[in-house]
């Protein structure tokens, strides 16, 4: 199992050579998507930002989104958006290759930043995973791990989701033109919750809910619709994961039970990789 | 990305990656002269594996997780899985519950349809390399597709929390049930919805069509009093009439090596068609008077067997989905609770409901404590692989004419009908020719 450290949200890794960019005064930023294993959803974000979509198309320029556009322009590009994850030989190497033609290289969604609901293979056999979904398990060419960007090339941003929120997105885009650092809160889902004058679902109703170790971004939707955060935008900034494990044997969850909560969207993102990992052996 | 190249007698054309659908696919086109050697359409979409580590998750995970499959089409995954887990446990759910499920499902096919029509696939007819492009020259009509697909999102935002991956879905009903209120308040804009479809229906019905036609076996779920959505039993034009609990009797996966998504066939049959195409011609008569009207009106009547009109069927569903979300709107009352419980034990369980792409079939086995023991997912697109490939065979012939180019171009268009979802079935265009 691998114990590299995966770049913290927000820190911006350094990284080099940085791509020479042509110099001309007038000229948009680039913008590249690029797609890995993942549902495709966070990159629909952009889609689905309706009402500021033509006014980004506008401020940037979109050379290469081939959800989107049959435009596939050659890199460098000033800012690629990455979604999904790292499952493949050749998608191991596409990476380096996309690193070298992105000025500024962000990660988007649980998938690109923490390996994504297909790292629950992590702890598996993926053998046997090929053999139950596919007759001819030798057509399947995967790794036996799925890993986040970060574990392969340097990332300078990691946004966070399952998926993402469009608005963290457009503000990520726009503090990137800017130069500066984007305005994304790293603390839990609680402080949203509190915002939102949400009755605690855990202390109210003994809910097992993840929100006091997620990070916040989703505007705490789960505890709104009267269930608990079941984790989808991975850990925050500094996740007491031991503490919310004890409080779940206190509501009554079994061991396996807390193992799944925190094995799913960000299943090996490293607070909640050992957090499963150490209710598993206790 | 496209290349040509020529060498001696034979030339090949290649698209790499095949844009403006979700996820990554490619198709081969060997030619020799103007015969077509070959026809490969393939997934290099990494596989998930998700059948794989659904074992040993339990139930109520289920429609969170397959909601995860794709970006695009979450509710259809949800609707699925739901449906099926609650016939091993025996539940019934209240009618408000049915009318919401239907009601978040108009959702997806409002925003999905406006998506694929105006921003995926009208740029082909167009002539442009995306809408964001098309804006420059057809403002109006990217705005108007912009907002007919933010009211597909508004609606799945008050059901479902969000438009991607939704969070009040459950086994039994909803975590949280809407307000009348809050249903209500989307009223005008779904009515602006509705009057614009019908005006989109108009404009897309003007675009050039090639001549071509194809004699399909459609395949879609029929229900006796409304145009399919999440009930019925599944039905073709060549006499198949089952429960979808007999999917597997009928139905069959095959693997190819150049595809990550199994291809899905009749055993009797061979290849079929799912989705838009194949519901209007099965259930036309169940359509509101509105879009039958519209529909005659665009010259538009069952059978429709010309795929590249599968835009103008698209914008007759979109009018169909408004109408049907104000219809229900307005039925609307809430239910005493928002979900039910059921009885765990171990069985199985499946259910078929039509995605915007087409039939989408679930089967799940659980455990006495319900736990996932088995799952098997069968997505439209799976279900379309070879009848897109089909097409092509019979297609490219009429090309051979153009330059390598605007085959390739017409190729993906023609592959475009199908709105392909390579993320949900787990793909590349590649034309080659010898002389």
């Amino acid at each position: 199992m691998s114990s590299k450290r995966v770049a913290r949200s927000g820190a911006a890794a350094p990284h080099e050579p940085e791509p020479a960019l042509p110099e001309t005064p007038q000229r948009r930023p680039t913008v590249a998507v690029f797609k890995f294993a993942s549902c495709d959803g966070c990159q629909l974000s952009l889609l689905d930002a309706e009402d500021e979509l033509l006014g980004v198309a506008e401020a940037v320029e979109i050379v290469n989104f081939p959800e989107a556009t049959s435009v596939m322009e050659k890199g460098p590009y000033d800012l690629g958006l990455v979604e999904g994850s790292i499952t493949t030989h050749h998608d191991a190497e596409r990476i380096q290759q996309v690193r070298r033609q992105c000025h500024t290289l962000v990660t988007i969604g649980a998938c690109a930043t923490s390996g994504g609901i297909q790292a629950l293979r992590n702890w598996k056999d993926v053998g046997g995973f090929v053999r139950s979904v596919y007759p001819n398990p030798d057509f399947i060419r995967t790794l036996k791990m799925s890993t986040p960007v970060a574990e392969h090339v340097p990332v300078d941003f990691e946004l966070r989701g399952c998926p993402i929120n469009k608005h963290q997105l457009l503000e990520l885009i726009s503090a990137t033109l800017a130069g500066r650092k984007p305005n994304i809160p790293t603390y839990s889902v609680c402080l949203e919750c509190k915002r939102r004058a949400n009755v605690c679902v855990a202390v109210a109703r003994g809910t097992a809910c993840m929100g006091p170790v997620t990070q916040a971004g989703c505007g705490a939707l789960c505890p709104s619709f009267d269930r608990g955060c079941y984790g989808c935008f991975g850990p925050m900034e500094s996740p007491n994961t031991v503490s919310l494990t004890e409080r779940f044997r206190i509501l009554g969850r079994a061991d396996d039970d807390i193992v799944r909560a925190f094995r799913s969207y960000s299943a090996w993102a490293w607070q909640f990789r050992q957090a499963g990992e150490e209710c598993e052996k206790s | 990305m496209r290349a040509t190249a020529s060498t001696g007698s034979s030339r090949s054309i290649k698209v790499d990656y095949l844009t403006r659908v979700e996820g990554e696919g490619s198709i081969l086109v060997k030619l020799k002269g103007d015969q077509v050697q070959d026809v490969q359409l393939g997934i290099f979409e990494p596989p998930r594996l998700f059948e794989g580590f659904l074992r040993g998750r339990h139930y109520l995970e289920v429609p969170d997780i397959v909601a995860r499959i794709c970006g695009i089409c979450p509710v259809a995954y949800q609707m699925c899985a739901v449906h099926a887990l609650e016939r091993i446990l025996d539940i019934t759910v209240d009618p408000a519950i049915r009318l919401l499920r239907r009601l978040l499902y108009c959702g997806e096919w409002i925003e999905s349809h406006a998506l694929h029509i105006f921003m995926l696939h009208a740029p082909d007819f167009l002539g442009f390399p995306d809408a964001i492009r098309m804006a420059a020259e057809h403002r109006e009509l990217v705005e108007l597709a912009l907002r007919l697909k933010k009211i597909g999102n508004q609606l799945m935002i008050v059901l479902g929390g969000r438009e991607i991956h939704p969070i009040s879905v459950t086994v039994g009903g909803f975590h949280k049930v809407p307000t009348k209120a809050s249903l209500r308040a989307l009223v005008d804009d779904l009515s602006w919805a509705r009057d614009t479809a019908i005006v989109a229906a108009r404009t897309v019905a003007g675009l050039p069509f090639p001549d071509f036609q194809q004699d399909y076996e459609f395949v879609a779920l029929s229900h006796p009093d409304e145009y399919p959505l999440n009930e019925g039993r599944l039905v073709s034009n060549q006499g198949l009439d089952i429960h979808v609990s007999e999917f597997g009797n009928h139905f069959m996966e095959q693997h190819v090596k150049y595809s990550n998504a199994l291809h899905c066939r009749l055993r009797e049959r061979g290849a079929y068609l799912v989705g838009p195409l194949a519901r209007f011609n099965l259930n036309f008569a169940r359509l509101p008077e509105s879009a039958q009207q519209v529909a005659g009106e665009c010259d538009l009547l069952p059978p429709c067997l010309n795929p590249f009109r599968g835009i103008v069927v698209r914008a007759v569903e979109l009018l169909f989905a408004c109408e049907e979300a104000l219809h229900l709107i307005a039925q609307y009352e809430p239910p005493a609770v928002p979900r039910v419980e059921g009885r765990v034990r171990a069985g199985v369980g499946h259910a078929a409901t039509e995605a915007p792409r087409g039939v989408l079939y679930h089967r799940y086995e659980i455990d006495e404590h319900g736990l996932i023991v088995n799952a098997q997912i069968v997505p439209p697109t799976a279900q379309n692989q070879k009848r897109i490939e089909d097409d092509l065979w019979h297609f490219v012939p009429q090309l051979t004419n153009l330059p390598l180019d605007q085959i390739t171009a017409k190729c993906e268009q023609a592959v475009r009908n199908y709105d392909p979802c390579i993320s949900c079935a787990t793909h590349f265009v590649k034309v080659e020719r010898e002389e």
